[in-house]
Formats: C-alpha cells, structure tokens, sequence
C-alpha cells in the first residue's frame, strides 16, 4: 500500500468520526452542558469554601472558576474518550467494528486513527466551553487560545487511548456504567481539576501520592499551564510517555493473536 | 491441480483448521477449497462453527493451528495481501444507520486506500448494478432489511474482491429480497469468476450446481458438488442428506 493510500484511509476514518459526531446533537450538548453545569454551578458554591493561593501559573489570585475551568476542559475530553471508547464496543457489537478491521492495512495504524479522530472531535468542544466560561471571567490571556491547542491534541489522544484499550476488555455495552465509576470518578476527583494538589497534600499525603500518578492531573496542569502560556515539562511527559503505553495497551487487546477478541471469541 | 501439471491457486484453501474458545472445541481439522468461480455453500445449523470459521479467515483472531489460505496468501502472515482480495457480507448489520448510503460506501473505500475518483466511479457502478442508484442519498436508517443488504453486497464489491465471503446474507429476509441476493451473487460467480463461499443454514439456497460443505458441531460432514454429496449420504434430496449426515433436521 502506498502513502497515499494510508493518507486516504485516515481521512476516511475521520471523515467518519466526524460525520458521527455532527449527527449526534445530542452528544455534543450534553458534552458542553456538563463542564459548565460544574462551571456555573459547583464554582459559584464552592468559592467561598475553597481558598486558591497563588500558585504557578498564575500569578494572582484567581477565582475558583479560572482554577477549575482547565479541569473542566479536560474533563470534556475524559468523558469524549470515554464515549469513543463507549463508541467501540457498541461499534464491535454492532459490527461495525469488523468492517474497520477487514481493511488490508495494518491494526495498529487503523486504531491510530480511530484515536486522531476521537481526540480532534474533543477540540471544538473544548473551544465552545472556552467561548461560554469567558462569560464567567475564564479569561485567559488571548495567545493562551492558542498555546493550549497542542496540549488539548496530546492530552485528547491521552484519553482516547485509554479508552481504547479498555475498550478491548469491556465485553458488554452496560458495562459503560462500570467504566464510569471505576475510571471516570476516580481519575477526575483524584487529580489536581477541582482543589490545587498542595491542599491535598494537608489533607492526607496517600491521597497526594495518588492525584501525583494520576495521568489525568497531567492532563489538568498541561492544558492548565498552556492556557497561560507556560509549559509543564513534567507534566509534558507524562502526558506523552502515558498516550504511548495506553496506545500500545490498546494495539495489544485488538491484536488478533492476544487480544482479548482471539480469547473468548468477540464479534460473534 | 490443473490440467497440464500447473497448479491453480485455490481462492480459499482451508487445511486442518481447528480453534477453540477454553475448553469448547469450536473447530476441529475443519479443511476445504472454494475455487475461482465455485459458488459454495457452506451449509450448518446455528452453533456448527460457521461464524467462528468466518472470524478467523477474515482475520478478526488467529487460528489455534492449521491455516486458511486466500489466493495462497496466509491469513495470518500476510493478512494485508489476503484481506486485499476478499469481500465480506457479516451476518450482524454493519452499516451506519445515520450515514447515507453513499457516504458508507465510500468510507469503506478509504479503508481500502481507493483514490476519490476510483471510488465514485465504482460506488456508482455497484449501485447501479444492484438497482440501489436513486437511493444513493438516502440514510440507511430508511432503507428495508433486503436493500441495506444489497448495500453491503455493494460494499463487499467496491474494492473488486476475487472472494466473496457472505456469512448467513438472507437472514431476516423476505423470499423476493433473499432471490434477489442469490440470482445476483450467481450471476457474480459466472460473469467474473469470483469465487464465493456462502454460509447458511437454509439448505435451498444450494442448487444442483452449487459445490457444498456440510459443518457440523466444528467438523465437516462431506464436501463436494450437491449431487455427490446426495450420492454419498444414500439420500434423494439435500435435506435427506444432511439429515443422514447430522441426525438432525436442517
């Protein structure tokens, strides 16, 4: 097979995404209706409660929606990789999975662009949340819009594939409820989103070692120190060296050899 | 092997296939050959295997052991080459049902890296060819049963497959829609000397001239043109046949 011909089935997976995502209305309000029921709602309650000290990268003290609106940002790509991931098993049950996987070229490129297209799909979400929170004073500086492109991109295909490779293990549909409580919850709550890692740290130091290996926290201060145009090495890192082994994780489970599918017979 | 001593490349030879899923044997030493321009009909009751066969030969999981070679290509070692020259008809629905027909077909030919032009060229004239050409812009969501069919006969065509690989195509479907499929992929084996190997367990959709492959509870049964198969089972029809072979009803 050609370049060309690679470049073409990417743009046609995508194209598909794409064409999926634009005919789910719903989905897309729904997506944009969560973080900013958190935004209006949780931020204007918990203001008063929680004191932000000054802390990088800020340099002032900011109010309690400024703090969590990038956690918010990422939780709009948690809950849109989750929802690919949702997208594959019902995909696979379906059958649509199949004709993706009948294509002559190779899994791991096919998945690879799967997870591109579930990752961009997230990005005009993050925008329109940006567009309405600047409504409630998230006003980040105006090259911060474009600082924090990259890192919703990586911290996107960072999620995405995390979802991909649970996906290979998720046998059922309903499922989905187990995947929100056991991945969703505990990967935004025990991250730096909602109250800055120093407070958690006062709270209990177990808590602060598990919110520190969370990739999620990554995620939160990548696109957090993007928006104010700084860049967090470590957080940088993590957030790529964590896309790569969830990616690997996921190119294992639809491996035809090892995956779970070869195992208990998927698609059946 | 062909006359003269040249040996033709059989489109799927199957050799000593055996998979099983824990301690369930869902194949055992299954072998076969579909040549170009056979229409076989790989007939089994649900639970006989065929959708296990199926998965493995389209390179959803590997075999346990044995191989299944497509135009001499292994699945497992060379799935591009193989996956290249197969079209498949699955038994589950795998349209999208918001996407308009042309839309599903050409997102298949993306996935088989086909140029733009190409691939309206062939969309335009595999739906010409299954009557489905003034529905083209329709959601599939509108279609019937028997029409989405045809669209994903269309769709196995699009990349111009030398296999045709169809696992239970006439489920659900009323008698006009199940003729349709039939006379049409007949014709397909005739004109272009496809080869096709079509699972079911509705025992007349073999004719006389079909080749047959009965598989029951993961082990093939008896192989060869319908009339042998009658004549060595002591049977006066197929379904006698298959009866003798099984010891249960088609």
């Amino acid at each position: 097979m050609s370049p060309a011909a690679y470049a073409r089935c990417c743009a046609g997976i995508l194209a598909r995404e794409s064409l999926r995502f634009v005919h789910q209305r719903g989905r897309f309000i729904s997506a944009l209706v969560r973080p900013l029921v958190w935004l209006v709602l949780f931020a204007s309650g918990f203001r008063f409660v929680l004191g932000v000290s000054i802390i990088p990268p800020y340099e002032t003290y900011v109010p309690y929606q400024v703090y969590i609106a990038p956690g918010l940002l990422a939780m709009i790509q948690l809950f849109n990789g989750m929802q690919s991931s949702l997208s594959m098993v019902y995909d696979r049950e379906m059958g649509n999975m199949r004709t993706l996987l009948i294509s002559p070229l190779p899994r791991w490129f096919l998945l690879t662009c799967k997870l591109l297209a579930g990752a961009l799909i997230s990005i005009p979400l993050a925008y329109a949340f940006l567009a309405v929170a600047w409504f409630w004073d998230v006003d980040p500086p105006a090259w911060g819009y474009l600082a924090v492109l990259p890192a919703l991109l990586l911290s996107g295909l960072m999620l995405g594939a995390l979802g991909l490779a649970l996906s290979s293990l998720i046998r059922q549909l309903e499922n989905f409820a187990g995947v929100m409580n056991f991945v969703i919850f505990p990967m935004f709550f025990a991250s730096s989103a909602l109250y800055p890692l120093w407070r958690v740290k006062e709270g209990g130091l177990a808590l602060w070692y598990v919110c520190q290996a969370n990739p999620f926290t990554h995620a939160v201060e990548l696109i957090r120190f993007a928006l104010y145009l700084k860049l967090d090495c470590v957080s940088l890192a993590v957030v790529a060296g964590s896309t790569l082994l969830f990616l690997a994780l996921a190119i294992l489970g639809y491996d035809p050899g090892r995956g779970m599918l070869a195992r208990k017979g998927g698609g059946e | 092997m062909g006359s003269g001593g040249f040996a033709v490349t059989a489109a799927l030879a199957v050799t000593d296939l055996s998979h099983s899923f824990g301690d369930r044997l869902a194949l055992d030493k299954v072998g076969f050959t579909v040549q170009p321009g056979d229409f076989t009909v790989l007939l089994g009751l649900n639970g006989a295997g065929k959708s296990t066969l199926f998965a493995l030969a389209t390179h959803l999981y590997h075999n346990r052991s044995g191989a299944i070679e497509v135009f001499g290509f292994d699945i497992r070692r060379q799935p591009s080459q193989a996956l290249r020259r197969m079209g498949v008809v699955f038994q589950q629905p795998t349209l999208d049902l918001d996407l308009s027909v042309e839309q599903n077909l050409s997102y298949h030919c993306a996935l088989h890296g086909m140029a733009r032009s190409l691939a309206k060229r062939r969309i335009e004239a595999e739906l010409d060819r299954l009557q489905l050409i003034d529905r083209r812009r329709d959601k599939v969501r509108q279609l019937s049963g028997g029409l989405r069919r045809r669209v994903e006969l269309a769709r196995a065509l699009l990349h111009e497959p030398s296999l045709l690989l169809l696992d239970e195509p006439t489920v659900g479907l009323d008698i006009a829609s199940r003729g349709f499929l039939l006379e049409h992929v007949r014709a397909l084996c005739s004109e272009r000397q496809l080869a096709v190997l079509w699972a079911t367990h509705l025992i007349d959709e073999a004719d006389a001239e079909s080749k047959v492959i009965v598989l029951h509870k993961g082990k093939v049964r008896a192989e060869g043109p319908a009339a042998d198969v009658i004549a060595a089972a002591q049977a006066d029809s197929l379904s006698a046949a298959f009866r003798n072979l099984t010891g249960e009803a088609p």
